[in-house]
């Protein structure tokens, strides 16, 4: 389980990133966080990633706290961030590079198998295409089998075609591997069609407005009426985290001076 | 990994047929860029040859070329050659482990960086021939005096090309080294080094490049053989073909190791070959 206590980020500038952020993510579930820019989204999931301290609180994995990247915790960016002198291949293997050679090779064999990419495997990350290269990415953080995957806004660079192939793509991983997924968007269909849970986020300073749960079977249909009645749910309440903020800056416009 | 087999067969097909295709352009381009210097000698050789020009300050290429037959029979065309050889090869040696070692201290601690960084720059402003009374003072006239000039031609690029290449490292790049928990050698050797080679390889070739400039400079301060002896001699005897013949050798020595230094990078940089194939 992932765990995260009252956290607070404060960056040196000033900036309140984090303002008592509390969450639970239990093994195996898809929690999509979704808000507007600036809301803190991301900056939690580096800390869960270990990449920054928080100012205050904690984000404990199965108990252990975390201050630095852990093996069991991979990451997803935006950009594939491929090593660009590396093959596919080796993009896969880079994180495993410990671990004894038939191991490694099963595993980056295995997960290339599984994001489809098999004939590409000696290929250069300049020749893939960019829903490619995202997928080489996923299956490199796939690779050492981690507990959890964060996934920080993975498809937002990509076409819509490309990226509803990658969203059945995502689950069809999940479905064989079982991480538990944190997936920062934001676009609300994404969360609707994928997540478990869909927490919304609420800008200056960063905090948890709404937890809306998803008791939607999968597969699920993107364009059927459960999903646009959840988008229109996860819409509302995004709404509402802005409203409140506005009317709160209205009310005290000195207090903010 | 060997035991997946490549199978990415499709993916191959395109950069062979671009790389028959660039090869044809390429014929044509040494075609063409030769047309002007042979068309240059051979109007030059008849013009001397049917007494248009006299050709006794500027000798034609028939005379060129048998005073570098004749200084490459008696053996002279490479004692000389070996003598310059000998000295870009040990300047450039200590210029670019001098320029690798300050470089890669500087562009990994900022401290360091603003403390070395601004001298640098100041010495990099002086003109290299300048420092020669002094490196003759210091180092006497003989080889450590050469040495050192062409060391310290080869020193500024290498430090700069080393120091702007850990500079502009992706950090995003960096940070999937983070995500992976590499320690810090592992971060250099994996992530560090293979990043900064292109730009590493480039800064080697300007360096070597200025290499051979220093060596004439430094030749030119009393040697008593190599290339720089030979045209100092040509001037001093009035001897234009043997100026011209020194001059014909140190291109083609320039080209030649510029290109043994390119070639033998190749293999590293593999995964660059789409970017260079488009320029």
């Amino acid at each position: 389980m992932l765990l995260v206590e009252s956290t607070d980020k404060i960056y040196p500038n000033g900036t309140r990133a984090l303002e008592r952020v509390s969450m639970e993510v239990h093994e195996g579930e898809i929690v999509a966080l979704v808000g507007g820019s600036g809301c803190g989204k991301s900056t939690l999931l580096r800390l869960a990633a270990g990449l920054d301290q928080p100012t205050r609180g904690r984000i404990q994995l199965d108990g252990e706290t975390i201050t630095a990247p852990h093996p069991l915790v991979g990451m997803i960016f935006q950009e594939p961030r491929l090593l660009p002198w590396l093959t596919v291949v080796q993009n896969v293997g880079f994180g495993i590079a410990g671990r004894p050679k038939v191991e490694r090779e099963r595993l980056v064999a295995e997960t290339l198998e599984r994001v489809g990419l098999k004939d590409y495997a000696h290929c250069w990350p300049r020749e893939l295409s960019g829903g490619q290269a995202q997928r080489v990415a996923i299956a490199r953080a796939l690779a050492p089998r981690p507990k959890v995957l964060l996934l920080d806004e993975p498809f937002s660079a990509l076409d819509a075609f490309t990226r509803a192939s990658l969203h059945e793509h995502l689950i069809d991983l999940w479905t064989a591997f079982r991480p538990t997924l944190v997936l920062v968007t934001h676009d609300v269909e994404e969360a609707a069609f994928l997540a478990d849970r869909v927490l919304v986020m609420q800008p200056r300073p960063g905090r948890i407005a709404a937890s809306i749960d998803v008791q939607l079977a999968r597969p699920r249909d993107r364009y059927g009426n459960e999903v646009e009645a959840l988008k229109r749910r996860i819409l509302s309440a995004l709404d509402m985290s802005l409203r409140v903020r506005s009317m709160g800056e209205e009310l005290a416009p000195a207090a903010a001076i | 990994m060997s035991a997946i087999e490549r199978t990415g067969a499709a993916p191959q097909v395109a950069p062979v047929a671009v790389s028959r295709k660039k090869k044809r352009r390429n014929g044509t381009h040494i075609l063409l860029g030769i047309a002007l210097p042979v068309a240059l000698a051979i109007g030059w050789e008849l013009a001397v040859r049917y007494g248009l020009a006299q050709g006794r300050l500027m000798p034609p290429p028939s005379r060129l070329f048998r005073t570098l037959y004749e200084l490459a029979i008696t053996g002279e065309l490479f004692r000389h050659i070996g003598a310059t050889l000998a000295r870009v090869a040990a300047g450039f040696f200590f210029g670019v482990v001098a320029g690798t070692l300050v470089g890669a201290i500087a562009g990994a601690s900022r401290l360091t960086r603003e403390i070395i960084d601004p001298s640098l720059q100041g010495l990099r402003a002086v003109p290299s021939i300048a420092w020669v009374p002094l490196f003759i003072l210091w180092l006497g006239i003989f080889e450590e005096s050469k040495i050192a000039l062409i060391a310290v031609g080869c020193f500024f690029p290498v430090y700069l090309g080393v120091l702007g290449a850990i500079q502009s490292v992706d950090r995003k790049i960096v940070e999937v080294g983070r995500i992976f928990r590499l320690s810090p050698p592992a971060l250099v050797r994996r992530i560090l080094l293979p990043a900064i080679l292109p730009a590493y390889v480039l800064s080697l070739r300007q360096g070597l490049g200025l290499g051979w400039m220093f060596v004439v400079a430094a030749e030119f301060m009393g040697a008593s053989e190599g290339l720089g002896y030979l045209l100092v001699d040509g001037q001093q005897l009035g001897k234009p073909d043997q100026i011209l013949a020194a001059i014909l050798t140190f291109a083609v020595l320039g080209k030649i190791t510029d290109g043994i230094l390119a070639a033998s990078i190749v293999p590293f940089l593999t995964w660059q070959d789409a970017f260079a194939q488009k320029r």
